[in-house]
Parts: C-alpha cells; structure tokens; sequence
C-alpha cells in the first residue's frame, strides 16, 4: 500500500523524535456547528490524528461519557452522511493530518460497505476504527477498506494472547491501537510498566507504530504514555470538557470551543515534553 | 448453482454462521474468550458427565419432562383444530429459561468462572439466573432497564432474593437491548473473571448455538410426547419470538419434518402500522448488534430503534441469527399480534383452561386463535407455553384499567 497520510505523519513524528497526541470527539458534538469547529481546530491545539466518533445507539464498548455524546450527536440529527461531510470540509482547509472514523459496524453496514468506503474515500478519511469487527469478520470491511486504500486500525487488548496476535496483526494498518485495559472507554489506566511491556511486544511483531489509549485523563498522563508508545490517544477526558460545557439546556456555553482547544493544547504539551528530542540531548 | 439444503438442522457453520446471520461482531477484548467458550462448549457436548449433571438437574430440580397438554376446552372453543400446550410455565421459576441457565452455569463452572452476569427483559431470565447461581453459589449480577423495573418490581425482589444483584440501566430506551448493551460492558471489564448467560439465541457465536441447543429438550420431549398421545407428530407448532429461544428449542428437532409447519409469533405491541411493536422480522431489515448479524428495527440511518410490547420479554428490536436464516429460507412463517389481542388470549386461557400464562406465549395462542377455527379436528397444533402469567397480572389489571 502506498504511503499515506498515517505513514507521513508518523514518519514526522519520528524524525522529531517526540510521540504523536491522537484525539477523539464524537462527530457534531454537542452540535453540529461547534462541532465540527473543535473538530477542525484540533491540529492547531496540537491533535497529530484525528478520530471523529460516527455516533450509535447502542455503543456497547464504551462508557459513559461517550454514550452520552454519541446522544448529543443523534439528537442533534447527525447521521453518517453529515459525518462523511465534515471530513470533506475538514480536508477542504487541512490535508495533511490524518483523519481515523471510529465507531459501530451497523451504520455503515446499513449505508453500504462498498458506497461507504468510496464516500470515505472521497472525503478524505485515511482510517477506520470499527470496535465489534474482530478480525474474525474481516471480509465484512476491513478487505474491501484495504482494497480503496484506506487503513483498517487494529485494536489489540491485554487479552490478545501471542495466539491470537498474528491473526490481529495479519490486515492492521495505519498504527496499532492498544487499548491499556480490558474494559469501556473511559475507564481507569492500567499500569504503565505493563504497557511499555505490550508496546514493545506490539512494536516488533506488527512492524506499526503503537497508540495507547483508555483512561488517560491529563497532560501528564498524555506524557507518561508519550515515553513508551508511538502515540497517546485521548477520548472520553475530551468529550467530558464538552459535556462540563454544557448548559442543562444542552446548549453549549460561550467559550466551550475555546475550553476544548485548551485542553487540547495542554495534552499537547504533556506529549511533546514527554521525551527528550535527540538533537537537544546531544 | 444453489443445491437444495437436505436439512436445516446443521447450523450454524464454523464462522457462527446462519446463511448470512449470526457471526462473532464483538470488541476485541471478548474475541479471545467467544472461542475459550466455543472450545469449551464443543468438549462439553461431547462429554456424557456434562450431559449428565444437566439431564439429571432438568429432571430433579426443574421438574422436565414438562407435560403435553391437550387443551380440550379451547379446542372446542375454537371449534377447529385440535390445541396441545407444552407447559413449560410448569418449569421451576416459571418459565422455560431455567433449561438455558441450567446449560450455561454448568459451562461456566467448566470453564472455572467464578462470577456470574445476565441481562434482563421480563425478569424471567434474571430470575432463572439468579437461581442458577444461588444453587451453585456464585456471586450474580442482573442487568434490567429501569423501564422493565418499574412494569415487573415483584420480581425484582425475587432476584434479590434469591441474592443477586439487580442493577438499573439507564442508557438509551431503558429496556432489553440497553440491559445488553450494560452487560456487555461489564463483560468487556471483568473478562477474566465472569461469564455472561445469555438469555436467548442471540449474541455472539456460540450463543445462540448452545443456548439453541440447552432449549432443544423442549421440542425434543414434546415429540416423543406426542407420538405416545397421538401415534403421529403434530402438524403446526406454534411459539412467540421476542429473542425466540423457547420457539427455537421447539422447532429445531422438527426442523427436517417435512410435514410439520411452523409459526413464529413476534409482538405487533400497538400495530405495526404504527412503528410501535418489536416484530423485527416482519418490520425489519438485515443489520448487526449485540455479537451478530440479523433482522433488526433500525432507521435509515441504522440506528437502533425502541421496540415496544406490552410483553417485556418480547420487547427487543431483534432476533436470534438462527431465525432471520429460517426465515429468509422460508422453513418457518413468522407472524404477528398485537398488544390487545394478547390480552384477549391471556383472559381466555385463564378462564377456559385455569392455566394464566404470560403475556409472551399469550401471542402465540393469539395467533392460535386466528388459525384453529379455520382448521379441521384432524389437524393438531403444538403450541409451546412458555412461561406462566404471575409475573405479569400487574401489567395486565393496569391494562383492563383494574386497580388491584
């Protein structure tokens, strides 16, 4: 597969010898004009990927806080075509940082793979993150995906057993994201040594970068992370900076945006301090 | 070129597959222990000890075989066909759930799991959970919407009772399929430790191969029930479908009896002109959720819609895999009644034959109704009695505006 923006991005990150901060906010949360603002401005917060949630009704892996948005989103009358729409318009004024879909296979299997990956396609999506296809079901989606191009992002978890990692491995694209603890999005870290343990294992055998994701809360948790992966991904910690900014209305207060790009800015940070670029230590 | 099948028992195939239906979409996190629990489930099988300790458990502790019933008063008050009930409402706990529960904790005991986790609709499965796991003594967990708590309180206190605990879901339409979602998040937590019975033929493959497979007493003693009453098998069975087990577990061993038809009654809940009902495979189209791919209610968006039954038990906007394949092959018709026309068949069969059953086989006998009358004596329908009516007469006097 030819190099695409995942690949240049990481290969960025690499040469500046600093960890990448991926982000996640569900698509057209709380609605879909302040949504899709944070969304756009989260690269000049420091976001080096994007993931934008394609909302569900029933998002059996993940906890509250993205149910929740993923309500907001419905409720606001976001369906996958609006999602589709805002990476075309997110493409329209940036091109370079990679934008990952995440979310449940039922939308799209409603939409239509094949009409879905070329809509996709088109708008400029480089990746898919599609929590209940294992790779047990991989001719579903994430073949047909690899055939237009775009990276099927595998999650691997502490119960991926060295069994069954070739089998996870065998169509990841894109980088691994490993998921720090069995469990829903949201909750608590695992232990950072048997993280730098599963990453260096991940590392080696997929020949990908590794993102590390769930339950990491602050800039300093970003930074921890930041020291023995690739990435750190942030997700629900973000989607509750929204949720806080929220009248009991739903509707957003003065200024969330610009909370939301803060905090951003902030984990950024924890990120890039994390390491020690090889040219300032020498 | 497609060869005619020469059976339709052999499902599903290595990939949990039904046709197209069924499958394993569940987070990777759950994949590794599907397959532990399809390694295990596939030794247990073929284990005459697992068969055993279940056979001997249905015999002594839930009461199986459940009798075969000829109905004489309803069959001669439709003037029709003649009516047999299989009364698994006799069953310990009162429904035909407990053979699953049975099945299941003996796997999750096999397999050295040390906590239990169920999802709840009418509370028949929660309370045949709860049972399980108090004879068995580990600690059990019971997912129920907070909408179901409130039409079915009485037994929520029996699962306390019995020591489990209740936990109130508030995601979504707090119903059946946000218990699910619930419980599959604590699944997806506590991996390492529980095991989730799974109270119909849905779900991720192998549930709703064994848990086809646990009910399948049920057809398998009605029929050697009816060839002693009879001398021959019956010619129509009839069963409600929210999930669709106790229809499954009659159906399955007569699915290659040429001469026996077979109806699946789903819940029609206010008319289904009126989008408020929980017939899936009547109203609704191809989609995945909860582990497989099957007939689901969803928008034009593939969001999931809030199904509704005057029956908490059928209140699901899906079906078992197994179904939508038997459905798109056509071995079996799949019908529906609507929420008063359960409630008429709920008074007659009090009044006619002493026996209150639930609301959910209640569809069934509504759409027994419908037929009998149209059939001659010779014809004989089996229809399963799934679950007995106590549960329910709270719902059902608040329905006829009876204050109790």
């Amino acid at each position: 597969m030819p190099s695409g923006r995942i690949e240049r991005r990481f290969a960025d990150l690499a040469r500046e010898g600093r960890a990448g901060l991926v982000t996640y906010v569900m698509a057209g949360d709380p609605n879909p004009k302040a949504g899709f603002e944070i969304f756009a401005r989260l690269p000049e917060a420091g976001a080096d990927i994007v993931e934008l949630g394609m909302p569900f009704t029933d998002p059996m892996a993940d906890g509250p806080a993205i149910q929740v948005a993923g309500q907001r989103a419905l409720k606001a009358g976001i369906k996958l075509r609006e999602v589709l729409d805002m990476v075309r318009r997110f493409r329209a004024r940036d091109d370079e940082t990679p934008v990952v879909l995440m979310g449940y296979y039922n939308p799209i299997h409603h939409f239509g793979v094949e009409p879905f990956l070329d809509a996709a396609r088109d708008a400029g999506v480089d990746g898919l993150i599609v929590v209940d296809l294992p790779p047990e079901e991989d001719a579903e989606l994430c073949l047909p995906a690899l055939a237009k191009g775009i990276r099927f992002i595998r999650l691997a978890t502490p119960t991926t057993d060295e069994e069954r990692l070739p089998s996870v491995l065998a169509n990841a694209g894109g980088f691994i994201y490993y998921v720090s603890v069995t469990g829903i999005t949201g909750a608590k870290r695992g232990a950072i040594e048997a993280i730098d343990k599963a990453v260096s294992n991940l590392k080696r055998k997929s020949g990908l970068p590794v993102a590390v994701g769930f339950g990491i809360k602050t800039p300093e948790d970003a930074a921890e992370i930041a020291r023995v992966a690739e990435a750190a991904v942030v997700g629900s910690a973000l989607v509750k900076v929204i949720a806080g900014a929220l009248e009991a209305d739903g509707r957003p207060r003065a200024g969330l945006v610009e909370e939301v790009v803060g905090f951003v800015r902030a984990l950024a940070q924890g990120v890039r301090s994390a390491r020690v670029p090889p040219s300032s230590a020498s | 070129m497609t060869e005619p099948l020469n059976t339709f028992r052999d499902g599903p195939d290595e990939h949990g597959r039904f046709g197209i239906f069924g499958g394993r979409f569940v987070a990777e996190t759950l994949m590794p222990l599907v397959l532990e629990l399809k390694k295990a489930y596939t030794q247990a099988k073929s284990d005459p000890a697992f068969q055993a300790e279940f056979d001997t458990l249905l015999e002594h502790y839930v009461g199986r075989p459940s009798p075969l019933y000829f109905t004489g008063r309803l069959t001669a008050h439709f003037g029709g066909a003649k009516i047999y009930f299989k009364r698994d409402e006799l069953n310990h706990t009162g429904a035909h759930k407990i053979n699953n529960c049975i099945g299941q904790i003996l796997l999750a005991k096999r397999m050295g799991k040390t906590r239990i986790i169920a999802e709840t609709g009418a509370g028949q499965h929660g309370v045949a959970t709860a049972t399980v796991a108090a004879l068995f003594d580990l600690p059990c967990t019971v997912y129920m919407g907070t909408k179901d708590i409130e039409r079915q309180a009485p037994i929520v206190f029996r699962m306390k009772l019995l020591g489990a605990e209740v936990v109130p879901v508030t995601s979504g339409s707090n119903t059946l399929k946000d218990a699910m979602n619930e419980a599959l998040r604590d699944w997806v937590t506590n991996v390492e430790t529980t095991f989730y019975i799974i109270g119909t033929v849905a779900g991720p493959h192998p549930y709703p191969e064994l848990v086809r497979d646990f009910q399948s007493v049920i057809g398998r003693e009605a029929r050697d029930q009816m060839m002693k009453a009879e001398g021959r098998l019956p010619d129509t069975l009839v069963a409600c479908i929210g999930g669709g087990s106790n229809a499954m577990g009659l159906f399955h061993p007569f699915l290659d009896e040429d001469g026996v038809a077979m109806i699946g009654v789903e819940a029609a809940g206010l008319g289904i002109e009126t989008g408020k009902h929980a017939a899936s495979l009547t109203a609704g189209t191809p989609g995945v959720l909860h582990g497989n791919r099957t007939y689901l209610l969803q928008d034009d968006d593939g969001q999931i819609l809030e199904a509704h039954s005057i029956s908490a038990g059928l209140d699901y906007p899906g079906v078992g895999p197994e179904h939508a394949w038997l459905h798109d092959v056509k071995r079996v018709e799949y019908v529906s009644v609507t929420d008063q026309e359960a409630l008429e068949a709920f008074q007659l069969c009090s009044r006619l034959e002493g026996i209150i059953p639930a609301l959910e086989p209640s569809h069934a006998l509504a759409h027994v109704a419908k037929i009998a009358p149209e059939l001659g004596p010779e014809h004989i329908i089996l229809m399963n009695m799934c679950g007995r009516g106590d549960k329910d007469i709270f719902i059902v006097a608040d329905a006829l505006g009876v204050k109790i």
